[in-house]
């Protein structure tokens, strides 16, 4: 196991395209994120917004929301 | 370009289907519009009184209904709302006062650009730039705050509104008006039309295709997947007319237009606008709506009323130009539109963001 410091970023319920907007913003100092989404439509876009930046993208289900978890 | 397939795919496919709704009796140019669609469906119902544009587009009933068993089958159906709803009225209604000025939605505007009208540049330059003002608000922190879940049966009213209007057009039409000339007594037939928005509803569901977000994509990230399927649509379409002979290149006597260019900018600017505050295009608002997002729900029916504002105050644009009362209305949109903006930039963009925090992997 390995103990990393995060940002957390809380985009539920966030309406196209404030969830990669706001993946965005917290990228920007080259942190590790992860971003909680709740649409599959969200979940899509901040996974092509955060692999065309470069990072991975791990995807866990959680009941009604995503947790995207992305490392340089 | 692999991930971009199905977006590439839903274009080519709309594109292909709108030249044939026109081949098939639609209007030119007008295979589909989300905006004139809605606009004759208020119509039909009365709610106003144009009698040239007064028809149920089984289009927008095949599109609902496409893109409701599509998110079910996705299992994407999920209903949700309070997101600054009656903000999103007053967006929408903006939308369709700007989209009647330029006289289509989004996707007109492409489907008339593929078929020569010229015109369309214009709306093109101008929705370009309407969204490069919405982006400017976005990077300040421009949010209508987040949705909350709701009650299942909040989402099965739109679709099923939809199944009634349907069951008025081929049990009840009687009930109905319906335009004996001008565009909206042209139309494919009924079930031609359903199945054809049946198709794009399950495609543009799946495939998440948005007019506006490709743009904004675009200049906000500089992501070209969305915009992939907007192009897709023009080429389908542009080859399908050539092919079809209903290609006519220039700007004068083209159908359902007029040729005044500032005010076809201006009213693409204001779609353009106002959809990127809304988080997509006229035809993204009524796949959400079916998907149970009930504040597209609720601004499509900013779209229904503002089509029979529209139509009630003469403000709609004709083939002989855009009217004073439209142009007024145009303005007091931008101003209006601006004002939501302003006044929904959230002071910390912050707030939703946890620094620090230690996680396992």
């Amino acid at each position: 196991m390995l103990r990393l410091k995060f940002k957390v970023v809380d985009a539920r319920g966030r309406s196209c395209p404030e969830p990669v907007l706001m993946t965005k913003n917290a990228i920007k100092d080259n942190s590790n994120v992860q971003v909680l989404v709740d649409s599959n439509v969200a979940k899509e876009n901040v996974t092509r917004f955060a692999i065309n930046s470069g990072y991975k993208v791990e995807v866990k289900e959680e009941k009604d929301s995503y947790i995207l978890t992305l490392t340089k | 370009m692999k991930k971009n397939k199905g977006i590439i795919f839903t274009g080519l496919v709309i594109g292909l289907i709108s030249v044939l709704l026109v081949k098939f009796g639609n209007p030119a140019n007008m295979g589909f519009c989300i905006a004139c669609f809605i606009r004759d469906t208020a119509g039909a119902l009365g709610l106003h009184r144009a009698e040239a544009v007064q028809y149920v587009r089984p289009e927008i009933i095949g599109i609902v209904i496409g893109a409701f068993l599509m998110s079910i089958a996705g299992k994407e159906f999920k209903v949700r709302g309070g997101s600054a709803p009656l903000t999103r009225f007053v967006l929408g209604f903006f939308v369709m006062i700007g989209a009647l000025m330029f006289l289509g939605c989004p996707l007109r505007m492409i489907l008339r650009l593929a078929g020569g009208d010229l015109n369309a540049i214009f709306g093109i330059l101008g929705f370009a730039g309407g969204i490069f003002v919405g982006v400017l608000f976005l990077n300040k922190g421009f949010s209508l705050r987040r949705t909350y879940e709701l009650p299942k049966l909040e989402g099965i009213i739109m679709p099923s509104v939809t199944v009634v209007l349907f069951i008025l057009l081929v049990a009840f039409p009687s009930l109905l008006l319906f335009s004996e000339k001008g565009p909206g007594a042209s139309h494919a037939p009924i079930y031609f039309s359903l199945i054809d928005g049946l198709i794009v509803g399950v495609l543009a569901q799946k495939n998440k295709l948005c007019c506006a977000g490709g743009i904004r994509d675009v200049i906000m990230f500089k992501d070209f997947h969305l915009i992939s399927g907007f192009l897709a649509i023009f080429i389908a379409a542009l080859v399908g007319n050539l092919l079809l002979g209903q290609f006519k290149l220039g700007f004068v006597d083209q159908p359902i237009a007029h040729t005044d260019g500032l005010w076809n900018f201006l009213g693409m600017g204001l779609v353009g606008f106002a959809s990127v505050l809304l988080g997509g295009c006229p035809l993204r608002q009524l796949i959400l709506s079916a998907e149970g997002n009930i504040d597209s729900a609720i601004t499509v029916l900013g779209l229904v009323f503002g089509a029979a504002f529209a139509h009630n105050f003469n403000l709609a644009s004709s083939a002989q130009g855009p009217t004073l009362n439209g142009k007024v209305a145009v303005v007091i949109g931008f101003i209006v539109v601006f004002l939501i903006g302003y006044f929904n930039i959230e002071k910390s963009t912050e707030v939703e963001i946890k620094e620090g925090v230690e996680i396992e992997i």
